[in-house]
């Protein structure tokens, strides 16, 4: 099941598994399936969870919106850890680019000549992507939104701009790292800091929580849009470079 | 209650993201092997350090360190008790001694400039499993171990290690969804995430059976649990050597760990005595496959990652001999004694097992066995490492695996399960069938001219392993103080003991 | 809570789904849409869990967040790997053209 991976598929061979191995695949996942259905009838569910302790210490995190609390405050350790998670696959994609050691991080290919309308609407659209990030995240503090989110549109805008083809992403430059690095950075830093006095490590000052959780996302936001964006770029075939900057590519 | 030195705990996981992220920006060989070398040195300190608080705070069972002030259920704890602590100070040791390998390994490479911040994201992953108390942290603290470990093994640009780690990711993604599907039902009927909480609720239903079971197939997965083994040889034995020894020494086992909480003490009402049967049939089972297999085995990198399949089959032995073992009380007793002795002779063999054989892959360029003939005079050291490490794991005198092996039998006999006695002893002789077959090879006078293929291998590679394999020797004669080290904790907050 | 149990059920139908597609697909985007699919399906629960009526526990919630960061991360590192194969097939194969 997992020794054969099939990268293309091909017409008229033979298929990759036998019928009867698909009805065992079958009878497995309805036995999973079933199983754990029935035990989820036959059982009782808790009473409400953590819902009443978190609305109880709303007051003390900093922050009006309760998912943020949870994120940023009361289970901050877990988004830290998420960081690194994300960090862990760009270094993974940064490693098997081709290392293009002197160039810089983003280079504009000026004799493209792209269609006249893509270009104007994304001069329109990356400007509302990046107000629409700034207000994702301020609002993240009392209303759904955050620092994934945010990071998200902004990814989703540096996306457009690769895909226009005037826009090129490199990311072996310091500058670039920096960017990678940045959010989980100043989650450590922050979350170290904090253990001063009888403090403990991510134990944010109660006058200061919002500020602290506000910069946070604010690093968070940066790292997260420079990751994603690295993600695809890291995924388009990287052809020896036939759109590099200084050759038209049409 | 707390002395200063609790408040390190957290530096256990900072310090290795500190040094990801130094590395990822510094980007070059020498001072990032520098500053390595110092994060890793600098840990171990830390955890040799935690051993005295850990020894004074035996009432409380453990050191509990409340990042953010907040508390077990609104909050998420780091929790250490004499189980995770001997995990903690084999990784730390290991760790050390495996940078310091890796600084000579990938000096030639510029590969290197990577490994390290995927390298410290793994420890960091680690011992974020280890001081995990919170059941959706050690999620995460999976998905950190898995995929900086997926991302390890694609390290060396290879086809072959390309499919291995994507096969591995796979597999790892496939046992972090089970595990998650297990954390939700539990949440779903226990209303908290604490590890603390969920010990003291835990029931026998429908619903905690399911979790367990998922928890236990996700885990299995990861652990490499024969019949779910099929990813490992490829991924052990295509990954670069210092990557290989970690993952067989600390990977797999960070998963084992954390079904030994779960089966002993998260949801211990819901282990039945059957289900933990069939976890040792299981592991019964790996030790005579994995035996077979690496006997088979064509590459010697591919033999020593079979044998790290046989060798957790001996762990997995654990769970029938602790179900019928109704007067275990702590994590001292002799079952889970033996096996997390087991636990770190193997860590400490298999890693220096790893490093020889990644030298002889240098000196050679292949490790292909049957062309391995008479390699004993040209490696004399690597081939030396080897063998004591394959010493260890066959379980001769007076290594630590020996005393691991020694215990075990001694767990299977007082609880009248002579059948375990039987596979133990069969799996030390096919051990030693296929550890004495490379070494009768290695002996044998070379034949041909083998001599002008072999490169120098530096001694800063050479030296590693030997220490690790000399480490294996001497916990033979420290028995003590592993044992004592192990009962603290396991009781004081969960109740006893299944 | 017949809500709760058509969502819960629903989801743990659909976990089943993507079991299959991932054991029974052979093409790896198959196995990673199937992934995807287990991943959305725990999710669900967790947000039927979450919903008690008149409260919401925030807690599931940022358990999903949490859970949808760290499966883009995994699915795009088997996509680059996935990627990466393909290239060096790709490579193998224009060289044995020429």
């Amino acid at each position: 099941m997992f020794d054969r991976l099939v990268l293309h598929e091909t017409s008229g061979t033979k298929p990759a598994l036998k019928s009867s191995t698909k009805i065992a695949c079958g009878l497995a996942s309805f036995a999973l399936s079933g199983g754990l259905i029935a035990a989820l009838l036959l059982s009782e569910r808790a009473g409400p969870g953590l819902a009443a302790l978190t609305a109880s210490r709303m007051d003390e995190s900093g922050v009006e919106n309760p998912v943020t609390a949870v994120l940023l405050n009361f289970r901050s350790y877990d988004t830290l850890l998420e960081i690194a998670v994300l960090l862990i696959v760009a270094v993974a994609m940064l490693s098997m680019q081709p290392s293009a050691t002197n160039r810089s991080m983003v280079e504009v290919n000026h004799r493209h000549s792209g269609d006249p309308v893509l270009a104007g609407l994304l001069r329109w659209l990356v400007a509302l992507a990046t107000v629409l990030s700034g207000y994702l995240l301020w609002t993240g503090a009392y209303a759904p939104g955050g620092a994934f989110q945010a990071g998200s549109v902004i990814a989703g805008a540096c996306v457009a701009l690769k895909l226009s083809g005037r826009y090129h992403f490199f990311w072996h430059p310091l500058k670039a790292r920096l960017l990678l690095t940045i959010g989980l950075a100043v989650f450590v830093l922050v979350g170290g800091f904090c253990a001063t006095g009888d403090k403990r490590v991510l134990e944010y000052p109660l006058e200061y929580a919002g500020m602290l959780i506000l910069i946070i996302e604010l690093a968070a936001t940066v790292s997260i849009a420079a990751i994603l964006l690295l993600l695809f770029t890291g995924l388009q075939d990287d052809k020896p470079d036939a759109t590099q900057a200084g050759r038209p590519s049409t | 209650m707390m002395g200063p030195t609790v408040h390190l705990l957290p530096a256990l996981i900072g310090i290795p993201l500190f040094a990801a992220i130094s590395c990822l920006l510094i980007n070059n060989r020498k001072i990032t092997a520098c500053f390595s070398l110092a994060a890793a040195a600098l840990l171990l300190a830390l955890v040799v350090n935690l051993l005295e608080p850990l020894r004074l705070n035996t009432t409380a069972g453990g050191l509990t360190y409340q990042l953010g002030g907040w508390g077990a259920p609104l909050g998420i704890d780091l929790f250490v008790d004499g189980l995770a602590m001997i995990l903690l100070l084999v990784t730390a040791v290991l760790i050390l001694i495996l940078s310091i390998y890796s600084v000579f390994y990938f000096q030639s490479n510029e590969k290197a400039a990577r490994f390290w911040p995927l390298w410290w994201l793994l420890v960091a992953g680690l011992n974020c499993a280890f001081t995990a108390a919170d059941i959706f942290n050690i999620y995460v603290a999976l998905e950190l171990i898995g995929l900086a470990s997926v991302a390890l093994v694609a390290l060396d640009g290879s086809r072959a290690s390309q499919v291995a780690a994507l096969r591995y990711a796979l597999v790892g993604l496939l046992g972090s969804l089970l595990y998650l599907m297990g954390v939700a039902l539990l949440y779903r009927t226990y209303g908290t995430l604490s590890v603390v909480e969920i010990s003291s609720l835990s029931q026998a239903d429908a619903l905690s059976t399911a979790a367990l079971l998922l928890i236990t197939t996700g885990l299995a997965l990861k652990t490499a649990l024969v019949p779910l083994h099929f990813w490992l040889p490829p991924a052990h034995g295509g990954a670069p050597a210092p990557v290989s020894a970690i993952l067989s020494a600390l990977v797999v086992k960070a998963s084992f760990y954390l079904l030994i909480r779960y089966w002993l003490e998260i949801l211990a009402p819901a282990a039945a005595e059957l289900t933990m049967q069939l976890l040792g049939i299981l592991g019964a089972t790996a030790i005579i496959w994995g035996c077979l297999a690496a006997f088979r085995a064509r590459r010697l990198k591919i033999l020593v990652a079979y044998s790290t399949v046989a060798q957790l089959g001996y762990l997995f032995l654990l769970f029938p001999l602790v179900a019928a073992d109704n007067s275990a009380e702590t994590y001292g007793t002799t079952a889970i004694a033996a096996a997390m002795y087991f636990l770190v002779a193997h860590a400490l063999a298999k890693s220096a097992m790893f490093l020889a054989v990644g030298n002889i892959l240098t000196a050679y360029g292949h490790d292909e066995i049957r062309r391995l003939q008479g390699i004993a005079r040209q490696q004399p050291l690597s081939l030396f490492t080897f063998a004591i490490a394959g010493v260890s794991l066959i379980g001769l005198p007076p290594t630590g695996g020996f005393i691991a092996k020694w215990l075990l039998l001694n767990a299977a006999i007082s609880n009248a399960q002579w059948w375990w006695v039987a596979v133990m002893l069969l799996g030390g002789l096919m051990a030693a069938v296929y550890i004495f077959k490379v070494l009768n090879l290695a002996f044998i006078s070379t034949s041909l001219d083998q001599a002008t293929g072999c490169a120098q291998v530096p001694l800063g590679m050479a030296l590693p392993g030997l220490i690790l394999a000399v480490l294996a020797v001497c916990l033979g004669f420290n028995a003590e103080w592993l044992i004592d080290l192990l009962s603290i904790g396991g009781t004081a907050e969960t109740g006893t003991l299944k | 809570m017949t809500q709760d149990l058509i969502y819960s059920v629903t989801s743990l139908a659909l976990f089943g789904c993507g079991f299959y597609g991932l054991l029974a697909l052979p093409h790896i985007l198959r196995k990673l849409l199937a992934i995807n699919i287990m991943g959305v399906s725990v999710f669900m629960l967790l947000l039927a869990t979450a919903n008690h009526g008149t409260s919401i526990d925030p807690v599931p919630h940022a358990m999903v967040l949490t859970g949808i960061v760290v499966a883009v991360a995994g699915t795009a590192l088997c996509l680059k790997l996935a990627v990466n194969i393909n290239a060096i097939d790709q490579n193998e194969r224009d060289s044995n053209h020429q």
